[in-house]
């Protein structure tokens, strides 16, 4: 078994003929697990009791034909709150934090029957781009593991490529999803903001955050994303919409016909040039699938960056301050009064980059900053969304590069907050506008091997183009069949 | 040198919902500590909060009970600040957009009325308790996120007596909308104030000082005096007021300093990103406005122009909800307003005063006390045994049963009466002399002897016309 | 227009966010954030007269929940997850400060 050669329709069926069962599944995750941690590092919790206990169930009742789920391993980013499994966001704050209630993607993927075999490695509280920031361990690329794998959802991205799970549940504020996808050579995507319920999706930035899923493959990806959208009453901004059969409709998909806007700032020279001529290829392709590309520009996206860290900083800095030591999590040892309780822990608990974030947004909201900052922020984000409206007035998507880079070398950035920062241009313009958005791996780069990754950008609540749009690529070129070192090993 | 003076309250009113206002906990009071509390309560990571219906209808509610303007378009903000009750270290509150603005109530202090302005009044979240105790603080949080309005005035208020006026009349018109106790000692009505004084004619406000979570109507006029005269006092010896909070000492009814912060707090408001933007339609405010019960003000009218009672007694129906309430339903079913209102404002108060009670809590009912109020009107009781039939009343006990029961019926029926009157004025044959000769006290003496042999229970009404029509026809 | 942030302004935003930096990591971090802030300076260049400000990409509107109240039952469980308890309250070291900021 190797979870890299194949997908969840197939291993649905033989688990519904009996070929294989949700046990063997699980346990065949543990497995690969065991025998790629030690290189890559991607969890930072295991669910193994839980997960065989539920697999073992599932084989005694029987997986229906509709149970398209049931019996698949996933791993879950541990960003996302799972009842009496420790839940961290990779911070000291929340060692040994066992939360008490599911996060509402959790319990739907629960009553699909989907077996979550742990928690995933990230940047601590997701803010970062190489997962360097963790409290705990250092993830590594499974394609290089001289490598990042990318941030903040590098541990769920590198579980992905090593083939320990079909999937993983990954969060995107300004890229954490798109980047490591393409890092890794996996299909992330980022939801429509309201698609998916942040109920117990541990907060970040509130007006940015999305979960989304990490797959081999698109049809894999629109399978999963079904299962966890939809309205929730427990989260106010989640879209009161139906949910379209993404997986069934991709039959019909076809390109042909389809307009595409290239974004000059996507392609620019800021781009590094190996990550250009992927792309640049991969619009070809498209072309010669019967799309149509024009060049636009987004004017506005060169502010994207200083206004997303202002914005992104000013809400995760009141997000944050809950983490105060006083009803769960970390508290410093021998405090002596509040101020202790509530300085030491927070100092001791969070790490350099979150208290950076902080730092940064409590300034951008102080009294005197509020205007030149964080309002001014606002003003530009929605000058960023417009520069989006106007071009999806006349086409369907925009395509352009996830990254300026492939995966970069460890300590390349980490000293540097303002380079590391900077690395996230092309993904959060998306993120301020709530726009869906893939990353689709489109090649390999000349220069050092590593996959590249092709962002598809949509209109809001128009996923399916997206979807379509990735898997007419898919099914006509085979970038993605092609696995990390590590992944696909038995 | 002659002042002005210039006060503002802020005052908080806890609403009387079901759940709170971001979480689905119930508010309920003398619970376990804690027990009404979830992880939204708590702020556990990843909680959200969803938005109490109730409590956006009863903010509106309680804006056109102050006759100000509702807000159409309104969101959330956040206030952050670390207090271990304040679990998100973020209060959800409207800073932007409050629900509504520019209202006013009328007060009249010494005779003259005036319009005290309400700058604004918004919707947002209460904390929960600390309990100190040497080392240590408790956190319960059972009261976390219980719904609060805070009502802002404008400056309008120019004494300690004005203030007391304004809070008279606020929280008389927020208790008839219902949505909330309004009781100061319970801390359902809470306010901070704060004073300046400037020489008259001044256009530049002096600086103020400002006074929290004061806790009687009575103590908010002492410290309201005392800081006026302080800051009197410090002017005119040359001084100048600091910009503070202090705490006004109910022992030594003096304000005292509160040791002041470094720096000014900076709330570092920003919009709640987690509540989407609220329409308020012009239906929903409409559907509210035909919820609204009849205000105080329009009661009195009612009760003075329809029913014909005094200025007076109208005013002191409607110091609650209850009593007005209580009396309308009392009087509906052809009870002498002028009797039932006798009784609410005699008996019934005194009742309550003497048991600690408040009238809702009673067994006394609207129809009880119609009920008995009935049965003096039409001569079965007498106002004399209407006192023990009372005491039956605010048992639970229906009037009439009652008065049966105890033998507190009058006799009124004159088959039963004539008898006893032809036998005492066979037996008194110098009495009818006297009443013949003029002498009306005889008339009383044979009235006494009457009610002697009925042990006092003939309707005195009834043996007067049947005793004069007897000694006439003599 | 926009000012930049100096040793003395990194101390007090620390204040205002319960942190401390000793002399060691403010030497660290008060350039970063110089740095970083003075990256934010390229918005002013933006002419945004008359743009209204966007806070969130949500659209939904006038959501609201039913004034239900529902025991949650899980006091035990959060009790169990604090630091430090003592009958049913959550217990923290004393407030030094005595001034009652309680809004």
């Amino acid at each position: 078994m190797n979870f890299n050669e194949t997908n969840i329709t197939n291993l649905h069926n033989q688990l519904v003929n009996g070929e294989v069962s949700a046990t063997e599944l699980t346990k065949e995750s543990f497995k690969q697990i065991k025998n790629t941690e030690d290189d890559v590092q991607a969890f930072l919790t295991l669910n193994e009791d839980a997960a065989l206990k539920q697999a073992a169930a599932l084989d005694q009742a029987g997986i229906q034909d509709d149970q398209v789920l049931a019996g698949i391993p996933f791993a879950t980013k541990d960003m996302i709150s799972t009842k009496g499994l420790r839940t961290t966001a990779a911070s000291k704050i929340l060692k040994d934090f066992k939360p008490i209630y599911n996060a509402t993607v959790i319990e739907k993927l629960n009553q699909a029957g989907s077996i979550n075999v742990g928690k995933t490695n990230l940047d601590e509280f997701a803010m970062g781009s190489s997962t360097e920031n963790s409290g705990f361990k250092q993830t590594k690329n499974p394609w290089d593991l001289t490598r990042v794998p990318g941030g903040s959802s590098g541990g769920s991205a590198a579980a992905v490529a090593a083939g320990d799970v079909l999937a993983a549940l990954g969060t995107d504020t300004g890229g954490s999803i798109r980047q490591p996808a393409s890092f890794n050579g996996i299909v992330g995507m980022k939801p429509t903001y309201g698609r998916v319920s942040r109920w117990g999706v541990i907060a970040f930035a509130s007006s940015f955050d999305q979960v989304g899923w990490l797959t081999k493959n698109v049809k894999d990806n629109a399978l999963l994303m079904e299962a966890i959208s939809g309205v929730d009453q427990h989260d106010m901004t989640s879209a009161n919409r139906s949910v379209p059969n993404w997986a069934a409709n991709l039959d019909q998909a076809s390109v042909k016909g389809l307009k595409i806007a290239v974004p000059e700032e996507y392609v620019s020279d800021a781009i590094d040039e190996d990550v250009r001529e992927v792309v640049q290829a991969a619009l070809k392709h498209y072309e010669s699938l019967g799309a149509t590309i024009d060049t636009v520009s987004l004017p506005h996206t060169k502010y994207g960056v200083s206004a997303y860290y202002i914005l992104a900083s000013s809400e995760a800095s009141s997000n944050l301050q809950r983490y105060d030591g006083i009803r769960y999590g970390f508290r410093a040892d021998d405090v002596k009064n509040l101020e202790d309780v509530y300085v030491r822990t927070r100092t001791e608990g969070f790490g350099e980059e979150v208290k950076r974030r902080i730092m940064l947004g409590t300034f951008s909201l102080s009294a005197g900053f509020y205007d030149a900052y964080f309002n001014k922020a606002a003003k530009v984000r929605r000058l960023i969304v417009d520069d989006f409206n106007k071009v999806f007035e006349d086409y369907d998507v925009i395509m352009g590069a996830t990254d300026a880079s492939t995966a970069f070398p460890f300590g390349d950035k980490i000293t540097d907050p303002t380079k590391m920062y900077m690395n996230d241009a092309l993904t959060i313009p998306v993120n301020m506008a709530g726009l869906p958005a893939m990353s689709l791996p489109a090649g390999f780069s000349k220069k050092d091997g590593m996959p590249v990754g092709l962002q598809i950008i949509g209109k809001p609540f128009d996923e399916q183009t997206i979807y379509n749009a990735a898997y007419a690529f898919e099914q006509t070129t085979d970038f993605h069949k092609k696995n990390a070192k590590l992944g696909g090993q038995d | 040198m002659n002042f002005q003076t210039t006060i503002g309250l802020e005052v908080h009113v806890e609403l009387k919902t079901n759940s709170k206002i971001y979480s689905p906990s119930p508010v309920q009071y003398g619970v376990e500590p804690n027990l009404n509390t979830n992880v939204i309560d708590w702020a556990y990571p990843g909680t959200l909060p969803t938005l109490n219906k109730g409590v956006v209808r009863d903010g509106i509610m309680a804006g056109l009970a102050l006759h100000a303007n509702i807000t159409k378009h309104m969101h959330f903000d956040r206030k952050n600040y670390f207090y271990p009750d304040n679990p998100k270290a973020y209060q959800v509150t409207q800073s932007d957009t409050p629900i509504a603005t520019d209202g006013w109530v009328e007060i009249e202090v010494n005779g003259k009325k005036k319009k005290i302005g309400i700058a604004e009044m918004h919707i947002e979240e209460d904390a929960g308790k600390n309990t100190h105790t040497g080392q240590y603080s408790y956190v319960d949080l059972n009261r976390q996120g219980t719904p609060l309005i805070e009502i802002v005035s404008k400056p309008d208020i120019a004494s300690a007596d004005e203030a007391v006026a304004y809070l008279e009349a606020l929280r008389q018109r927020i208790q008839f909308t219902g949505i909330s106790d309004v009781k100061m000692e319970e801390g359902s009505m809470r306010v901070d104030t704060n004073i300046s004084i400037r020489p008259f004619g001044s256009d530049q406000f002096g600086t103020k000082t400002e006074m929290k979570n004061i806790n009687s109507f009575n103590y908010v006029k002492n410290a309201l005096e005392f800081e006026e005269k302080r800051h009197q006092q410090v002017i005119l010896s040359g001084g100048t007021i600091a910009q503070e909070t202090r705490r006004y000492d109910e022992a030594t009814k003096e304000t005292v300093s509160m040791r002041s912060k470094e720096g000014s707090e900076d709330y570092r408001y920003f919009p709640e990103p987690d509540i989407p933007p609220l329409d308020v339609s012009d239906e929903w405010i409409n559907e509210i406005k035909g919820e609204m019960p009849e205000m105080p003000g329009e009661r009195r009218k009612r009760y003075t122009n329809d029913l014909g009672l005094s200025d007076y007694d109208a005013m002191v129906l409607t110091q609650t909800k209850e009593m007005s309430d209580f009396f309308d339903e009392a009087v509906k079913d052809e009870a002498d307003p002028k009797r039932v209102a006798n009784y609410l404002m005699n008996d019934v108060n005194s009742y309550l005063n003497d048991e600690q009670v408040d009238l809702q809590d009673t067994k006394l009912t609207p129809a009880n006390l119609a009920g008995m109020v009935k049965l003096i009107t039409d001569g079965t009781i007498s106002s004399k045994m209407a006192k023990k039939v009372f005491k039956g009343i605010v048992a639970g006990e229906e009037p009439a049963a009652y008065a049966k029961a105890h033998g507190l019926v009058q006799l009124s029926d004159p088959k039963e009466l004539q008898p006893i009157i032809d036998d005492i004025l066979a037996n008194n044959q110098q009495s009818i002399e006297d009443f013949k000769n003029g002498k009306d006290r005889a008339v009383g003496y044979l009235v006494g002897q009457i009610m002697k042999q009925t042990r006092g229970k003939a309707n005195p009404q009834v043996v007067n016309q049947l005793l004069m029509k007897s000694l006439n026809a003599q | 227009m926009a000012e930049k942030i100096d040793r003395q302004e990194v101390k007090h935003v620390a204040d205002l966010a319960k942190l401390s930096f000793d002399d060691a990591a403010l030497d660290k971090i008060t350039p970063q954030l110089e740095e970083i802030i003075d990256l934010f300076t390229d918005l002013q260049k933006v002419d945004t007269d008359g743009v209204e400000p966007m806070y969130t990409p949500t659209t939904e509107h006038n959501v609201m929940r039913e004034d239900k109240g529902v025991q949650s039952g899980q006091r035990d469980e959060l009790l169990a997850n604090a630091p430090e308890t003592h009958d049913g309250l959550i217990k923290v070291p004393a407030i030094i400060d005595e001034s009652e900021d309680g809004e």
